[in-house]
């Protein structure tokens, strides 16, 4: 005999996983579906950056709110989950882009987050092996990495110690208000969370969430080669422009030694191949900064989708269409470092708490209103 | 732009691999007219079976096919890595450190296969290898000179390895197969069809005849112990322990099935779907050999010929003789399999703490019942490392009968520069000019 739960959760990636965490914290009987296995999706196929962003005031307070998340539960994740904080080194190619590292100082430093600006030469020190003729960049030293299937994974496992229950290989075929329907029937609770990232609005038709694919590389064992998450200003240019396919410089060090190479972005549906003009175009982008990269063994490549929003923020809150409903979805590439965020916002949310942050900007009504 | 450091080529025809199948497929394409390409890793042709340094070094059948293969007119070139292929009938490579693209008509996969290496307690230890890397290794120079060395695993390959390794002077003290005595015996009964067979058997269990060769039996565990091997045997039912300085283990060939699957071939039971043309699911490529799951240098030869002569479209005539000597190849590859199948106490050889990731140190217990590839590899790391899973992967088949994970490019690692460089070239949209 299983009680009725008091939230059922779609979707055990990160955000997912971090609902379930908080949800099951703060008392409630929670239960966590996946269609496949948890952390197995987008959550398995991103970089684990843990970033604080800057462009807008609702992504910094979710950004940064979610890093001091991170911080009280860091000394109980397993090493499996290889955080590092390696900070993040963003790289200004021109003056220009001198520029608006400068007004990130302004920004992060008005706000309490430490960032050090760095001339030609500070780059060259911090990272020897970028290209000669940068115009400088800006070091975030707070930021970090994840290894985001093992995070998910120890959320859940945390989870399920005080209470929660982790169906794998569920498929949901549909999502109501206070109940789901599966193969095996229709499961009942008291709540339903879509935290089902890029494949949201399959279940809850109205979201504008769509897939938004990318590509990644990973290098055999090099250690040393750099030290910091190192990505180029121009990133976001390419993170905002939704048009045709574009790619950025992107290479983060793990903890085994290896590179990670990104990104790539790119409106392809579900297509998982790898995209050939994509994927050269990226590395040849990233040897661009990096020239020594263009010697290293690559040893596997990999696409996954981002669940891509039409105003870069994730929808976090009750679904005003369907009573009982809350979205936990559309984090594009900030679900590793604000999954945390979002978990004790809906938490917050269902129990009628207040929440540590403005859940306003988030609220998935603003995504209604504009699609209607 | 990234495609400075690459170059094409143009074939009709493109073999991957210069083993047995693939130089058959190159001389009788050739000699059918086509321009071919021949593709391999290795310094020289010949594969696995013919590795050599010293071409005068090797058996006249195999000296007779390299040099066929010289005066057929094909273009082998050697090193030749490849990484990535498709769209249609091209093939990616990295070749002398860039990248070079063959656009062909039809490809022909004659890619061979791999050792299984299977996971035991010890088996990662220094001093005990496969025996296709003791094979390679010997050819290469190593000096086995007054060397305890102990033989063990199963099927035709053990017989050559001894006496190999005999031959070069190792102090050989066990050769031991794993299958049953009355499976043994009733595969060497079987011999008299096939009476070369036979004879070759019997030469190369005289070149060691005073050694012990048990039936039944195999290695049970294999512990460092001051400088030496100590070596557990046993029979199911009794168990010993002998010293050596190294230990050969063959547990068997895996197909090398990757750029089939990176194409979208149909792979079934780990072997290489092909009609009677040797064509497989995709239009235009076409496999022999060890991928197909047919085992051996004569059937390899026989299928290479008979894939060549079709790519070629000169398939109908002189391919048809071929067809009855490779059902008899078959047959005896059908015998072999059967009489050397891995027995199930293999599997329970395997304890909690023995690594089955080599690369990524990953033991037994991290690993789960009912795992896919990809589960086992988010969840442990094993098949995350540089191998990514060509060696790990098969043995957690065997043993867990974990589902591989999918094939992507690189095939092989290889440098960024060389794979943007692939990418950009092997791209319809840039490269089609």
């Amino acid at each position: 005999m299983t009680t009725r739960p008091d939230v059922i959760i779609v979707g055990a990636g990160i955000v997912g996983a971090a609902c379930a965490y908080y949800l099951s914290r703060s008392g409630m009987r929670v239960t966590v579906l996946d269609a496949g296995f948890a952390g197995g999706g987008t959550t398995a196929a991103g970089m684990g950056h843990i970033v604080v962003m800057d462009d807008s005031e609702a992504q910094f307070a979710l950004t940064s709110w979610s890093q001091q998340l991170l911080d009280d539960i860091l000394p109980g994740l397993p090493p499996s989950a290889e955080f590092e904080r390696c900070g993040t080194l963003w790289v200004a190619e021109d003056e220009p882009q001198l520029e608006s590292a400068r007004a990130k100082l302004l920004f992060y430093g008005s706000r309490g987050v430490h960032a050090e600006l760095l001339d030609a030469g500070g780059l060259a020190r911090a990272e020897p092996m970028l290209r000669p003729g940068l115009a400088g960049g800006l070091r975030v030293p707070r930021d970090g990495v994840v290894y985001p299937p093992a995070v998910a994974r120890w959320l859940l496992d945390e989870a399920t110690r005080a209470g929660a229950t982790l169906r794998e290989g569920v498929a949901v075929d549909a999502v109501h208000g206070r109940s789901v329907t599966t193969p095996a029937g229709r499961l009942e609770a008291g709540a339903v969370v879509n935290a089902t990232g890029a494949a949201a609005s399959k279940f809850t038709p109205g979201l504008p969430i769509v897939p938004r694919k990318g590509h990644l590389v990973i290098t055999d064992r090099a250690p040393g080669f750099c030290r910091h998450q190192v990505v180029e200003l121009g990133y976001l240019q390419s993170a905002h422009t939704m048009d045709a396919a574009s790619v950025a410089f992107n290479v983060q060090p793990r903890t085994t030694g290896q590179l990670l190479l990104g990104s790539s972005r790119e409106l392809a549906g579900w297509d998982p191949s790898v995209n050939r003009a994509v994927l050269s175009r990226m590395l040849a982008r990233a040897a661009s900064f990096m020239p020594g990269l263009a010697r290293l063994p690559a040893i596997r490549t990999w696409t996954g989708f981002r669940p891509a929003t039409p105003d870069k923020l994730p929808l976090i809150g009750a679904w005003p269409d369907v009573e009982g409903l809350w979205i936990a979805a559309g984090h594009e590439g900030l679900g590793i470092t604000t999954a945390l965020g979002t978990g004790s916002l809906i938490a917050d949310l269902i129990a009628g708490k207040a929440p540590g942050i403005d859940p306003a900007p988030f609220a998935p009504g603003r995504a209604a209103t504009a699609v209607h | 732009m990234p495609d400075a450091g690459a170059s094409t080529m143009r074939a009709d025809i493109v073999v991957v691999g210069a083993g047995p199948a693939g130089i058959a497929a190159a001389v009788a394409a050739s000699g059918a007219g086509r321009t071919v390409v021949v593709l391999d890793a290795s310094p020289r042709p010949g594969g696995q079976v013919w590795r050599h340094r010293d071409r005068a070094s090797l058996p006249s059948v195999a000296r007779m096919w390299l040099d066929r293969l010289d005066r057929s007119g094909a273009t082998v070139l050697c090193g030749a890595q490849v990484v990535d292929a498709g769209p249609g009938a091209r093939i990616g490579a990295e070749y002398q450190g860039r990248a070079l693209k063959v656009e062909a008509q039809a490809v022909i996969l004659a890619t061979g296969a791999q050792e299984l290496l299977l996971p035991f307690p010890g088996w990662t230890l220094p001093g005990v290898l496969g025996v296709g890397g003791a094979q390679a290794l010997l050819k290469a120079g190593m000096d086995v000179r007054g060397k305890r060395v102990a033989v063990a695993g199963t099927g035709p390959l053990l017989l050559p390895v001894a006496a190999a390794l005999a031959k070069a002077g190792a102090d050989l003290r066990m050769v031991a197969e794993q299958a049953p005595p009355e499976d043994v015996r009733r595969f060497a009964v079987s011999l008299w069809r096939t009476p070369r067979r036979l004879l070759q058997g019997v030469a190369y269990r005289a070149s060691f005849l005073s050694v012990r060769y048990r039936w039944g039996t195999w290695v049970r565990r294999v512990a460092e112990m001051g400088g030496e091997l100590i070596v557990t045997y046993t029979t199911g039912r009794s168990s010993w322990a002998e010293p050596v300085d190294l230990l050969c283990t063959a547990a068997g060939l895996v197909p090398s099935t990757e750029l089939a699957r990176l194409v979208g071939c149909e792979v079934r039971e780990g072997q290489v779907v092909v009609d009677g043309r040797q064509q497989t699911t995709v239009p235009s490529y076409y496999a022999a050999g060890e991928p197909t799951g047919d085992t051996g240098m004569e059937a390899a030869l026989v299928e290479g010929t008979i894939a060549g002569l079709e790519a070629a479209g000169r398939g109908s005539g002189e391919a048809g003789k071929l067809k009855a000597e490779r059902a008899a190849h078959r047959r005896f590859a059908a015998r072999a399999a059967a009489a050397f199948r891995l027995r199930p106490e293999l599997r329970e050889r395997v304890e909690p703490d023995t690594i089955v990731c080599r690369c990524e140190d990953v033991p037994m217990s991290a690993i789960r019942h009912g795992w896919s590839g990809r589960q086992a590899k988010l969840a442990t790391r094993a098949g995350m490392g540089s191998c990514q899973g060509r060696t790990c992967g098969a043995a957690l088949e065997y043993l867990v009968g974990m589902a591989r994970d999918t094939v992507r490019t690189p095939l092989a690692p290889t440098s960024i520069g060389v794979l943007a460089d692939l990418a950009s070239h092997l791209d319809e949209s840039q490269g089609a000019s």
